[in-house]
């Protein structure tokens, strides 16, 4: 036996593949992503100026008529922009907005959550009572006062918004890590002489991950919406920038007569939470290599 | 002919996974009578679990299915029964008890409670059931019955709880009680006087006892007769005696020729500077004393052996060595240098010489690596011990050390078997090439045949490699085997100390011999007579057997 017959298993990016395929949901899902993320990326360069242009003829233009052109196929707003097109613009404020507040909330949350977890009595209280100030603190208010003094913008939009969510993954991370520090694999790690970094990175956080990102997925949907109310409020994005929330507080007041004004940008909105969910769902099974054996025999039984 | 009072005949029972469907029994056939001991002997995935819980209707339909075969108990098929017809019986006639009984007693409520409700769902009034558990918890000798009734599974023992599971089994007085793996996760001298209460039990209510067993010394001990399953499948029945004596099936040969504790026994080595020696260790957690001045010298590839039950503070004295626990006092001069008070920096490079195997190696290795990133993940630790070219190779060597194949290396833990990931466990602290090896219970969990294989791993890489072990281990025949050196511990003490001769073949200690008095011995002849001499000895300053003329069952 010569010792290249050690790693004879497939590629690891031909074998996410084929897990992916096997889970139906999942794919769509991430295909969902894909065009919200192409969306994001080209559309305000594409088709910046149709979203903003007004047409005062056009006002509350009704959906799926198309002889317009296939722009109004979601009708118009109450502007006469049309809302396909204003959709898939405000996909990059949206988006930019809810993943960094997202991902900024979860690394500094997690990265605190370990520390508090792993570190010794003294830190963990520290920080924890750290976490209990942020969560006491009303988030609106706090938002009210940072974003009054610094002034409305997306970056500070993201720093307020990913500050309110941080004690949720410090929290939850936390009790993790101190279920999973007892674990005979971490201390089987201590006899060996691993740093505590690796302990930490290697073998305590991928265990958490899975939750984390779980968590993540739902913060997602609440984070777009609390970005709505704020710019609800007059303190978040302004117009004319756009975002999903923002377009849903502007149809608010012609929900009687022109529902799809709220209706489109929801959609959009809970389809993306939708497909994040789908999807942290499948990567929480693809990445436990005691559970991929439910793909990898769906997709046999597919083949 | 004459209708047993349980009888299995041709029972199949398959289940669909996602490796295909897995036939867990195949044509099983056996009976039970009153008054009568069945023993059920096989290893992990022998299917003994799977035809008791046929019996109690708790397989769960899907993924299980029963193919074939029918159950009969007291004249009706039980398989052709309704689900409501069969809860009637399960409790009531047969009743069951279980490996580990706090998983099984619920934390919220107090145990009396739980014991009445036994029988209140049954049907028995409210009162009466108070007064009938008052009178059970007496019977199977909780001490304080009174007491007892309003504490909380976690206020007992091990030894108790199992106590309390028999007494909620036998509130109906039930015809037949299942007993799975009753004492496998107690200490040897309550695993004796569980046994022995069951057996007074079973005299006085006359009812069958199914007991369902991987150890050949419980067999030896209770059983009249035996039958030993192997991959789904009855490969022999007879009385215990007879099985033992004249196996017909090559597996039962091969099972009670790997029970341990017929080997040579080791002479002790010559002795020569100590590589580790332990003085007046102490530790203590709040007002419990774990480690009350231990002290031991241990030779450059000697194996030493820490036998006692639980609680007398062995894996403390492990977890203190390992510096996973901070000691309270004393010393532990490993190679001249006290390992106790070294700095990181110097306790850096000791990780290398002193290593772990754990008892379970499904939670001592990480589910998420593989093993290729299990065993070289010492060499990402201390990168000067190999260049990472030459890991792969290294790692394919290591495998093949430990009767693994070098293809293994791409795979995760859990596809492999329990003597596997142990071997792999191993393969990842011989990875550092320690001088040291400390075993805390490694082969405990494991089957016997595998226990032997396992043992024999480790011994050979003693003499090959010159690795010196500190063995921890409640088993005594294991040590008996495998040890140059034992030291007897109870509550935090060393009891005893010697070569193996000294201790197996003359224990001065009454603990000592208590302890090996209790030990089952797989041959149900040497087994009857050291009940005699179990009797015989005066145990009562060490607290066993602290019943004394216990009330009957029968006539309350």
């Amino acid at each position: 036996m010569t010792d290249t017959t050690v790693m004879d298993e497939p590629g690891a990016l031909r074998r996410y593949a084929r897990m992916l395929w096997a889970d139906k949901f999942a794919l769509c899902a991430a295909i969902f992503l894909l065009v919200v993320l192409l969306m994001a990326l080209f559309g305000p360069a594409l088709i910046g100026d149709l979203a903003t242009k007004q047409n005062l003829r056009g006002r509350n233009a009704p959906p799926f008529d198309l002889s317009r052109g296939w722009v109004w196929v979601m009708g118009a707003d109450a502007l006469g922009r049309p809302l396909l097109a204003r959709i898939i613009v405000a996909a990059q404020n949206t988006v930019l907005i809810a993943a960094g507040a997202v991902l900024g909330s979860a690394i500094i949350g997690t990265t605190l959550g370990l520390v508090a977890g792993y570190a010794g009595r003294r830190t963990g209280e520290v920080i924890m009572r750290l976490a209990d100030i942020i969560m006491s603190f009303p988030s609106l208010l706090l938002a009210v006062v940072v974003l009054y003094i610094l002034g409305p913008s997306v970056a500070n939009l993201v720093i307020v918004l990913a500050i309110t969510r941080i004690p949720v993954y410090l929290r939850t991370t936390r009790a993790e890590v101190l279920e999973i520090r007892e674990r005979m694999f971490v201390q089987a790690a201590q006899v060996m002489g691993a740093p505590s970094r690796r302990i930490l990175f290697r073998h305590i956080l991928p265990v958490v991950v899975p939750t984390l990102v779980t968590i993540a997925t739902l913060d997602f949907a609440f984070v777009m919406l609390a970005e709505s109310s704020l710019s609800f409020l007059g303190i978040g994005i302004q117009p004319p920038e756009i975002t999903w929330g923002l377009m849903i507080a502007q149809g608010k007041q012609y929900l009687a007569n022109a529902w799809w004004l709220s209706f489109w940008p929801g959609l959009a909105i809970i389809l993306t939470t939708l497909s994040l969910n789908l999807l942290s769902n499948w990567l929480r099974i693809a990445l436990d290599p005691v559970q991929r054996w439910r793909l990898e025999m769906r997709g046999r039984k597919n083949d | 002919m004459t209708e047993h009072l349980l009888q299995v005949e041709g029972l199949s029972v398959e289940f669909h996974t996602a490796a295909g469907t897995v036939k867990a029994v195949q044509n099983v056939s056996f009976h039970l009578d009153r008054g009568e001991t069945l023993a059920i002997l096989g290893e992990s995935g022998s299917g003994k679990s799977v035809s008791a819980s046929a019996i109690m209707n708790l397989i769960d339909m899907p993924p299980g299915r029963i193919t074939s075969g029918r159950i009969r108990f007291d004249g009706q098929d039980l398989l052709a029964l309704s689900d409501e017809q069969r809860r009637r019986i399960n409790g009531r006639r047969i009743a069951m008890i279980f490996q580990d009984p706090l998983s099984h007693l619920n934390p919220v409520y107090p145990v009396g409670w739980q014991i009445a409700e036994a029988m209140t769902t049954h049907g028995t009034a409210g009162s009466d059931a108070r007064a009938e558990t008052l009178r059970l918890l007496t019977r199977v000798g909780i001490p304080e019955p009174q007491a007892a009734l309003r504490k909380y599974p976690h206020q007992f023992s091990g030894g108790q709880r199992q106590r309390l599971m028999i007494a909620m089994a036998l509130a109906m007085k039930p015809d037949v009680l299942i007993a799975d793996e009753p004492t496998t996760a107690l200490d040897v001298t309550v695993q004796a006087e569980v046994l022995s209460l069951l057996e007074e039990l079973q005299a006085e209510t006359g009812m069958g006892v199914l007991i369902i067993t991987h150890d050949l010394g419980v067999v030896a001990e209770i059983a009249d007769r035996v039958v030993v399953m192997n991959a789904g499948e009855v490969v022999e029945t007879g009385t215990a005696a007879q099985v033992y004596a004249n196996p017909a099936h090559p597996y039962t040969k091969k099972l009670i020729g790997a029970a341990p504790g017929k080997g040579v026994m080791h002479d002790p080595l010559p002795p020569v500077q100590p590589v580790l020696s332990v003085r007046d260790l102490r530790k203590s957690y709040g007002g419990f004393t774990a480690l009350d001045g231990i002290s031991f010298d241990l030779m450059p590839g000697e194996t030493m052996a820490v036998v006692g039950e639980s609680g007398s503070g062995k894996s403390t004295l492990a977890r203190i060595l390992l510096r996973l626990d901070q000691a309270d006092g004393g010393q532990a001069l490993w190679q001249g240098r006290d390992l106790l008070t070294m700095p990181p920096r110097e306790l850096f490079a000791l990780r290398r010489d002193l290593q772990m195997v754990f008892q379970d190696p499904t939670q001592s290795l990480n589910p998420r690596m593989t093993v290729f990133q299990l065993v070289s993940e010492a060499w990402v630790i201390h990168p000067d011990i190999l260049p990472r070219p030459r890991w792969k190779a290294r790692v394919a060597e290591l495998l093949a050390q430990v009767g693994l194949k070098p293809e293994h290396a791409a795979r995760y833990p859990h596809q492999f078997s329990g003597g596997q990931r142990q071997r792999i466990a191993i393969a990842r602290a011989l990875a550092l090439e320690p001088k040291l090896i400390v075993c805390d219970e490694a082969v405990s969990a494991l089957d016997v045949s595998v226990q032997a294989q396992v043992i024999d791993l480790l011994d050979r890489l003693r003499r090959e490699m010159g690795i010196a072990f500190i063995f921890i281990a409640h088993d005594l025949p294991v040590v008996r085997d495998f040890a140059d050196h034992v030291m007897v511990m109870q509550k935090g003490r060393v009891v005893e100390q010697g070569s193996v001769r000294q201790i197996f073949d003359a224990a001065r200690q009454p603990y000592t011999q208590a302890l090996l008095a209790a030990g089952l011995d797989p041959d149900p002849a040497v087994q009857a007579a050291r009940r005699q001499a179990r009797l015989a000895l005066v145990l009562q300053p060490i607290g066993i057997l602290r019943r004394n003329d216990p009330p009957s069952l029968r006539s309350p």
